[in-house]
């Protein structure tokens, strides 16, 4: 035992640095190129807080690919799809430039953080490539940063914000009540909190308290504690990712009663919880009980092949990738200028929901139908079917842009 | 003050002891062998994974003794087929190694479990809360804690009231002069490696029903549990304790004050005030082969 080298104390503060960084590298992947192909690129965050919902994307994305092929691809060719883990918003955008540069896609699809959203858009209109974000939420990114280039079929922060927000004017948990609420400290958070400050003082509310919280914070006891203090009549999660299952489960942990509800929602995150813990009003854009024949007819594909239904991340991915090659098929062509006038006149989907959807053409924000959720609790028959959905919302009888930003509540301007 | 605000420093107290377990592991590793255990918080990942792989035939209280017993065998592998080679190394290399090691763990969870997280509840009979006066705590949590002091107590004897730990100080403070006396340190090594893994494989168990597990769970604690060490000081017991519980009340009182967007950065800037003014940690020792 001679030549111990010596360890200093700087090497520790360095490796406490290090241990820092290890949250900021994803994992490459292969990207093969082929010439009588037509290539989509897929781009969604796989590591990090929120790559559990991109694992949903990805298996969707490769879903709907197989399928596709199946039925005799795009326009006569094979389809193959290129996906890369998005990282964060600066890899995001030189992996988007990559895929549209040397890979020559035909579109880019895919996303869940709003700020990674932000910059591919920002390639796709300088290339004059079409990207359909599939989940990111943020009104920003229909309102003041909205482009030509961009279009979503994830619903934005309004629509969830004013379809929960029915649920809890029936409960009757807005008018003159108090809320606590907890919001993601981070561009979506803060998008997500304007929007239900709004709704609630349009509607009568009030805040008890209202509190930013890291995504990096794991443990909600001293939050808990301030909201038992409270006593408020509603607790409002604006949380995301992995903040809210942690909080669910510790919220069940403290046996605090005070209902709950959220504005932003995955039901991986319900599932992680599982049912002892899962409780509440959520919004959702999509879930796997929907009582529709195409609906049924994903979560039976999805289910066989990855032994598990498919949470509404994975909806958003299969569509995107069903509803391009739908368009370049009718319209037998994959030029982004052709599809976006396609689109822009009011073309209809079949999102498998009651209604079709489409495009609206002020922001491109997808029309469509969105559900709240109920915890059904501990008398859940299995590990996935532990909540019950409203109906659509809007009914039937009302116009699907009710629940989306108005006129004045948007500021795009499409260039 | 308040009593809302004392609640809040008592909850502190109790916080920090999350990252008690890990901490003290962290720094036995370094103190003794000179390996920065970057893949520290892939055995508290792999704690908790084996908790819900196993919880539904041993249940949670077998999960309890088996799995840190499992992840410390794990821990012994590592040693021996590779931190053994870097202890006469520059602990940059053992950094890359474990830094390494840390991405392979967490891809191998990723590939093996998904990357979904996945659930797991408190048991029945550990659910319900404690109510002190005014003060609500959860039973489960105060389970936690009599187990994470046990340990803590059970560490001190080792280290401090046995032959075992009387070679391991020793090895910690001159492994030359410990080898010129006729002892051989790697059996000890190893048994410190194996301690300090399990205890992370502990952490991993104590923390799944509480926390969201998913395969990046080792990364979001190890940065903490690193501060923790390098406020309360390289090689000492009761300085990573009492940082610890230092960063929990801290953390608590940040919220308590109504700066809750603060609350993680806090513990970043008492480390930066720590090194600036004391940069052998509050109740670093002075190790003569460190210096």
């Amino acid at each position: 035992m001679s030549a111990f080298i010596r360890p200093s104390r700087r090497s520790l503060i360095k490796a406490a640095g290090a241990s820092a960084l290890l949250g900021g590298i994803g994992m490459p992947a292969i990207s093969r190129a082929q010439s009588d192909v037509l290539r989509f690129g897929h781009l969604t965050p796989r590591t990090g807080f929120l790559g559990p919902l991109g694992e949903f994307a990805v298996m969707a994305a490769d879903l709907a690919v197989e399928e596709i092929n199946a039925a005799g691809g795009v326009m006569g060719r094979k389809l193959e799809i290129l996906k890369e883990d998005s990282v964060n918003p600066q890899t995001a955008s030189t992996k988007a430039e990559r895929m549209i540069e040397r890979d020559k896609v035909a579109c880019i699809i895919g996303e869940i953080s709003s700020a990674s959203c932000l910059t591919i858009a920002q390639v796709a209109a300088r290339t004059k490539t079409l990207y359909v974000n599939t989940g990111g939420n943020s009104d920003a990114l229909r309102g003041a940063n909205c482009n030509k280039f961009m279009f979503h079929v994830e619903s934005q922060n309004s629509m969830y914000v004013k379809t929960c927000g029915r649920s809890l004017m029936q409960q009757g948990l807005v008018k003159g009540k108090k809320w606590f609420s907890l919001t993601a400290d981070y561009a979506f958070g803060h998008d997500l909190l304007k929007v239900a400050k709004r709704f609630m003082e349009a509607n009568g509310g009030q805040f008890a308290a209202d509190k930013l919280v890291p995504t990096d914070l794991t443990d909600f006891s001293a939050l808990l504690i301030e909201i038992r203090n409270a006593k408020p009549d509603l607790v409002i999660s604006n949380l995301a990712g992995n903040q809210i299952t942690n909080f669910l489960k510790q919220y069940s942990e403290f046996g605090l009663t005070f209902p709950v509800a959220g504005f932003g929602f995955d039901t991986a995150l319900a599932w992680a919880a599982g049912k002892d813990n899962f409780g509440g009003t959520w919004p959702v854009v999509w879930h796997h009980l929907i009582d529709t024949p195409n609906s049924k007819k994903f979560v039976q594909a999805f289910t066989a092949k990855y032994k598990k239904p498919p949470e509404n991340q994975a909806w958003g991915d299969y569509l995107a990738v069903k509803i391009f090659a739908q368009t370049m098929n009718e319209i037998k062509s994959s030029d982004s200028m052709k599809i976006i006038e396609h689109w822009e006149k009011g073309a209809t989907f079949d999102v498998m929901k009651t209604r079709e959807g489409y495009f609206r053409k002020s922001d491109h924000q997808m029309m469509h139908e969105m559900y709240t959720v109920q915890a059904v609790g501990a008398s859940a028959k299995n590990q996935w079917d532990i909540f019950i959905s409203s109906p659509a919302v809007p009914p039937a009888n009302e116009s699907l842009e009710i629940i989306a930003t108005t006129a004045e509540e948007n500021e795009c301007k499409m260039a | 003050m308040s009593t809302l605000f004392l609640q809040q420093i008592a909850n502190g107290l109790l916080d920090g002891v999350y990252y008690l377990l890990i901490a003290l592991g962290l720094s036995l590793i370094f103190s003794l062998g000179g390996i920065v255990n970057l893949a520290h918080g892939a055995f508290y990942a792999i704690g908790a994974y084996l908790t819900v792989l196993l919880g539904p035939y041993i249940g949670f209280g077998g999960a309890m003794f088996v799995v840190p017993g499992l992840v410390a065998i794990l821990g012994v592998l590592v040693e021996r087929l590779l931190f053994q080679r870097f202890y006469r190394s520059d602990p940059i290399l053992s950094l890359l190694l474990t830094f390494g090691l840390a991405m392979v763990a967490e891809q191998l969870l990723r590939m093996i479990f998904g990357a979904p997280p996945l659930s797991y509840s408190i048991p029945g009979w550990l659910r319900g809360q404690i109510f002190l006066g005014d003060f609500i705590y959860s039973r489960y949590r105060g389970t936690l804690i009599l187990i994470a002091a046990t340990c803590v107590l059970a560490l001190w004897i080792l280290l401090n009231r046995t032959a075992f730990g009387r070679v391991v100080r020793a090895g910690v403070q001159n492994p030359d002069m410990v080898g010129a006396l006729g002892i051989a340190l790697p059996p000890y090594m190893m048994a410190v490696a194996a301690i300090g893994i399990g205890l992370a494989g502990l952490a991993g168990v104590l923390l799944a029903p509480i926390y969201s597990i998913h395969p990046a769970m080792g990364q979001e604690i190890i940065t903490p549990a690193f501060v923790v060490v390098v406020i309360g000081g390289l090689g000492s017991f009761w300085g990573v304790v009492a940082a610890a519980l230092l960063v929990g009340v801290v953390k608590g009182a940040t919220i308590g004050l109504g700066y809750p967007q603060f609350a993680t950065a806090v513990i970043y800037l008492m480390m930066l005030l720590v090194l600036l003014f004391r940069p052998r940690g509050l109740f670093g020792e002075r190790i003569q082969r460190f210096e």
